[in-house]
């Protein structure tokens, strides 16, 4: 087992012609995921890397195919818009890599995906890889390896440095999900937290949280309530400027509130055990490995 | 992006909201006239984007023109918090009753657009939320609803706003929110919105924080940026699509991600050092962008050395390693170099490097320690 992406995953690329949707494409196609439709409007019709079909709406494109994943490389302003196509066409899960959705266009997005049972993953990710099965998303394949750990993530390269660190020390993953750096997303910590919670194939899980917002500390909530396997952290952004935009939208701490020592403060108390700097993660991590 | 007061004022009152009759000036010589023209007493107001500039004296009653001048010769040209004041705004001086807070704020937990209304106006909000939070009346508007009259009356109710000013209220707020909504806004704020001696509601000052991801479709609104709000350096990034913000301290930091970017500077900080920057040169690691970035961090002369520290995911450590040399070349060679490369062909990406003489780290916090000794003169 694993969480939201496997064997199971019929992958549907919006965007597929795009500079980054092709690249992507292929990368995701080379690591074994069953891409099976590609969305492009005007290029219905035209076939990508030979044997995906295009289409210039989703829903034909899962009438036709039985995509049940959709992940969407589409330019910010019409981001939002492919997002709830996916969500209308019934796509079961939907990862939006795109990075500058303006947030009240995701304030709509949300809301109306809270009417529907679509799960939406991102925006501003680099999406989700469940290694040897299926990558939807930008997260480097090779650098993954399957094992036991859950890793859930508000940043990209973060991931990739911690992942890393955990195949060369030959602790694996069961399934690495970057949720993204945007203010409002789809899917938050405590969501995936309660995802690897219930799968059983998950010993122990990571949570790279950042500053901004409250989400670690709804997390902490449900790690001090109800999580029974460890939880190793780490929180970027300890020497952030307050008021300032860290890179990510949603990295920014307002109003004193969203600092990394509060994050920090919240998990210690939860019982996660939270690293001081990235390399000390994998050391923590082995250390709950029975 | 944030939109002065006399440009937020301007976006009010297309929604409805009632403002006063300013101008705005850059010379004493303008603003006498603008007082003349207006008649009575005036309020000289700076327009630079931070806070608290009343505190700071940058706002002055001025009785008449002859004074409005004075007053505007000692705020134009002033500093606030950094900032030289290069405009003012011209109000009548209004009648003021009673101050209170209206504010719209993007709420990230409930995900909502909230409205919040205080009796305490006129004072730093935080602060009013800080000591007596329970006089902040907070309403939440449904994405799909908008805010309805029933919400504004809920505020109106919470800080016992006289009956009669509350259809008057209620436009405010609806205005507010359809401001908040038509500009893209993260933060909408009136502070204070004033009951004045004609028992009359009239904003008095106006603040407007829009996000940067929408811009595109507000080109009137992107226009309206002051090129001060970001230092020079700053701006420079910017030109090339790169994610910095200068801080004080004098290692620089080059790192291809934001999450791994800010765990670079807290490392540097946690063994000793003060990170001069946060800077996100994104993915690839080109070498024209790495050569860009390098040049604005060396442009500080506080930066003493220069941590490098990227991920070689898709594109390798070793095609970074060549962008990373090429950009240095074209550098003066005034501080030391701290690379740390990781991931894809690191082997052949460090070789590369230490065949150049850089200083190389394998794990982040030897690259930290390294990068603290070498701006310490420790290590060449
Ligand atoms: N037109 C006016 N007539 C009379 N008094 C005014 C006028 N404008 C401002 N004031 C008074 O000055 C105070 C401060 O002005 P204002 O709120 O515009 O600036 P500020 O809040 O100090 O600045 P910032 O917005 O930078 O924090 C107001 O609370 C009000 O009491
Ligand atoms: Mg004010």
């Amino acid at each position: 087992m694993s969480i939201l992406v496997g064997k199971e995953t019929r992958l549907l690329v919006q965007g597929i012609t795009g500079r980054e949707g092709a690249f992507h494409t292929k990368q995701m196609i080379d690591y074994g995921t069953q891409v099976v439709a590609g969305v492009t409007p005007g290029k219905g019709g035209e076939w990508a890397f030979g044997n995906i079909p295009i289409f210039d709406t989703v829903s034909e494109a899962v009438h036709a195919t039985g995509a049940n994943t959709s992940v969407i490389f589409v330019p910010a302003r019409f981001a939002a818009d492919a997002i709830i196509e996916a969500a209308e066409a019934s796509i079961e899960l939907v990862v939006c890599i795109t990075e500058g959705i303006p947030v009240l266009d995701m304030v709509q997005v949300r809301a109306y995906l809270d009417t529907t049972h679509t799960r939406l993953i991102g925006p501003n990710c680099p999406g989700l890889i469940t290694p040897g099965e299926a990558k939807v998303g930008i997260i480097p394949g090779h650098i993954m390896t399957r094992g036991n750990v859950g890793v859930v993530s508000r940043s990209g390269t973060l991931t990739y440095e911690v992942v890393y660190a955990l195949t060369q020390r030959g602790i694996g993953q069961t399934t690495a999900v970057g949720i993204g750096g945007d203010p409002i997303n789809g899917t938050s910590f405590l969501d995936v937290l309660q995802m690897f919670e219930e799968d059983p194939e998950t010993e122990q899980v990571i949570l790279i949280g950042e500053i901004g917002g409250t989400d670690e500390q709804k997390a902490a909530e449900y790690i001090a309530s109800r999580m029974s396997k460890p939880v190793t952290a780490f929180i970027a952004g300890q020497t952030a400027p307050p008021g300032r935009r860290m890179g990510h939208a949603g990295a920014i701490i307002s109003g004193g509130e969203g600092t990394a020592a509060e994050k920090i403060a919240a998990l210690t108390r939860a019982g996660a055990k939270v690293a001081r700097h990235p390399d000390e993660i994998a050391d923590l991590v082995a250390s709950h490995l029975r | 992006m944030n939109l002065h007061e006399y440009q937020s004022k301007r976006v009010f009152a297309r929604y409805g909201i009632p403002v006063p009759s300013g101008e705005v000036a850059t010379t004493p010589s303008e603003v006498r006239d603008i007082a003349v023209r207006l008649g009575g007493p005036v309020v000289v107001k700076s327009q630079v984007l931070v806070g608290g500039r009343g505190k700071a004296g940058g706002i002055k009653l001025a009785r008449t023109p002859d004074e409005a001048e004075q007053r505007a010769d000692e705020i134009l040209g002033m500093k606030i918090k950094g900032l030289t004041v290069k405009k003012v705004l011209v109000d009548p001086a209004a009648d003021i009753r009673k101050e209170i807070y209206l504010g719209a704020v993007l709420d990230r937990a409930s995900r909502r657009i909230v409205l919040m209304a205080s009796s305490e106006g006129g004072v730093d909000i935080e602060e009013v939320a800080a000591q007596t939070p329970e006089k902040i009346v907070k309403v939440a508007a449904h994405p799909f609803l908008g805010l309805r009259p029933h919400h504004a009356r809920i505020l109106a109710d919470g800080i016992g706003l006289p009956k009669e000013l509350i259809n008057d209220f209620i436009k405010i707020s609806q205005g507010l929110y359809q401001a908040f909504v038509s500009t893209d806004a993260s933060l909408a704020e009136i502070n204070p919105l004033v009951i004045t001696g004609e028992n009359k509601l009239l904003a008095l000052d106006g603040k407007i924080s829009v996000d940067d991801n929408a811009l595109f479709r507000h080109p009137e609104l992107a226009e309206m940026r002051d090129p001060d709000e970001e230092d020079a350096s700053e701006r420079e990034a910017h030109r090339y699509g790169l994610s910095y913000i200068h801080l004080d301290g004098e290692i620089g930091c080059m790192v291809n991600g934001a999450g791994l970017a800010m765990a670079t500077m807290d490392i540097v900080k946690l063994y000793g050092g003060e990170p001069a920057n946060f800077l996100d040169i994104g993915g690839g690691a080109q070498s024209d962008k790495v050569a860009a970035a390098l040049r604005i961090i060396l442009s500080d002369s506080r930066v003493k050395a220069v941590l490098i520290n990227i991920f070689g995911g898709i594109t390798r450590c070793d095609e970074v390693a060549r962008g990373v040399l090429e950009a240095i070349g074209t550098l003066d060679g005034r501080v030391p170099f701290v690379v740390r490369l990781v991931g894809t062909n690191e082997e052949e990406g460090r070789q590369i490097l230490a065949e150049a003489n850089l200083i190389t780290a394998t794990s982040l916090a030897d690259a930290a320690q390294k990068a603290v000794a070498a701006a310490k003169g420790e290590l060449q």
